[in-house]
């Protein structure tokens, strides 16, 4: 991807990282269910790497835990993310990440929305349409090429666990 | 509300693959259905079971998106991601490749048949629509290559008794063709959905066609005659729009060429039907919600399809590989 081309963002702004979550009684315990809430879907997708630097999501503010929204009842995620710079060609390429790395880890009946964090990129509109297109996602998944790029992003670094 | 849609029977079909499309044979008889696994299923009712009848792989090298049989039942067509349209001749209880037709850039979205059997249409994400000409001895022609729309074409259905095709997309525009002097041609452009139009149907009669979006409603259309009617451009008005109904994106819709009710496929995994009220005006109508089975499936609902002989039967298919049969029930 960066090979020795120019970086598109050369010196993003790195955050810090949030700690690990804090286990209360109710967790350990077998028989209460365990609903699906912003937290664990924020743990899902924090790691994701960006697919310019060697750094994750969250780290480069891309994803945030306030962004998530999640209804265990209705089966709604939503997850909003910015992209460092508003004519980033990756965001395409980084929705579809997170979508991807969603549709892998959460049951089924889950309606899964990405989208752009309003305001924050010149092509929200048409990026947030493709994402929301599942023929166009499921087309693109069979792309051995992009699926690859995909899988890329999604490999788990040893430091983050 | 005295009107049910009773569920049937469930049954997978595409074991770990999402299904893509179902449809009737024109006798009502059996179900061919495609997806993910690229393969295409034709089943058949075993009393009061549905069984797999055949199995037809190793047609296409992706996802195969949608399929259409002839209107004489002896041929099926498939649309297929790897941007090829297959043409299935029956022997026997078997099918066999007859010929692929190739010419899409990209993924081919779906393949219709002309109620003549005469003629073929395909669509694709490469935004063009093909008419192809089939002649006695089983040959395709490419006559027409149409580009209207400036993004990828869904979905393409044919008038029931005309030469007449209209086509959606992810444009959000419906297109409406005809031929002039050997060559199709885009005659109307519908404009009106504020999101992608994934699916077409005209009713029973050919003079309306609904179409359904992304942006959560249905729209009913009419052809108006412009003031002189000298064939010249048709004019397609919007007639009715039902919006309310739907919670997520509205994947498929179909009209019964028996009853006239409109059925709907939709995101938020429900199956809705709908009537037109008879005392409306033509040119106003009406249609309100008559059955809807919110968690008809468990994932998101992407094609509906009423059997064109016996009244009242419908089939439903879903992301996780299930099709449902129903029983819809109208007090009229």
């Amino acid at each position: 991807m960066s090979g020795g081309a120019r970086l598109e963002n050369a010196n993003p702004l790195i955050f810090q990282r949030t700690g690990e979550r804090l286990r209360t009684a109710n967790d350990e315990d077998e028989d209460v269910a365990d609903p699906i809430d912003d937290r664990e879907i924020f743990d899902l997708i924090r790691s994701i790497n960006d697919p310019e630097h060697p750094l994750s999501l969250e780290e480069l503010n891309v994803v945030e835990q306030v962004r998530v929204r999640v209804d265990d009842q209705e089966n709604t995620v939503g997850v909003g993310f910015t992209p460092t710079i508003p004519h980033c060609s990756m965001a395409t390429l980084i929705g579809l990440s997170i979508k991807v790395k969603l549709l892998r880890s959460l049951p089924e009946r889950f309606k899964i929305d990405v989208h752009i964090t309003p305001g924050t990129h010149a092509s929200e509109d048409a990026v947030n349409k493709q994402l929301a297109d599942k023929e166009r996602v499921a087309a693109a998944l069979e792309n051995s090429q992009l699926l690859e790029v995909v899988n890329q992003c999604l490999i788990s670094n040893a430091r983050t666990g | 509300m005295k009107d049910t849609l009773a569920l049937l029977q469930k049954f997978n079909a595409h074991p770990d693959s999402r299904c893509w499309y179902v449809a009737w044979n024109p006798k009502g008889t059996l179900l061919a259905s495609c997806g993910g696994d690229r393969a295409i299923r034709i089943w058949g009712r075993e009393g009061d079971s549905w069984e797999c009848k055949t199995v037809l792989q190793d047609g296409h090298q992706r996802a195969v998106r949608k399929v259409a049989w002839s209107p004489c039942g002896n041929y099926l067509a498939s649309a297929s991601f790897d941007a090829t349209t297959c043409i299935w001749k029956k022997k026997n209880d078997d099918f066999e490749c007859l010929t692929v037709l190739e010419g899409h850039e990209n993924e081919v979205k779906c393949a219709a048949w002309a109620p003549s059997g005469n003629l073929l249409a395909t669509c694709s994400r490469d935004k063009s629509v093909w008419i192809w000409e089939v002649d006695e001895e089983d040959e395709y022609e490419c006559v027409s290559v149409v580009n209207s729309h400036t993004q990828d074409a869904k979905h393409v259905v044919w008038h029931p008794t005309q030469e007449l095709l209209a086509s959606c997309s992810y444009d959000n525009n419906v297109c409406v063709y005809k031929e002039e002097d050997d060559d199709w041609e885009c005659r109307a452009t519908l404009e009106g959905h504020t999101s992608t139009v994934w699916g077409l149907t005209f009713d029973p009669s050919g003079q309306r066609l609904a179409s359904c979006s992304d942006d959560r409603t249905v729209k009913i259309w009419k052809e108006c005659q412009p003031g002189g009617g000298q064939g010249t451009d048709t004019a397609w008005k919007c007639v009715c729009t039902l919006s309310g109904f739907h919670g997520r994106t509205v994947y498929d819709i179909a009209w019964c060429p028996l009853t006239g009710a409109l059925a709907t496929a939709c995101g938020d995994d429900g199956v809705r039907v709908f009537k037109e009220d008879e005392t409306a005006d033509p040119d106003q109508p009406v249609f309100s919600l008559s059955a809807h089975v919110p968690k008809a499936h468990s994932q998101d609902v992407n094609c509906i399809a009423w059997n064109p002989k016996e009244a009242g039967l419908l089939v439903s298919r879903s992301d996780n590989g299930e099709i449902a049969v129903w029983n819809y029930q109208s007090e009229v």
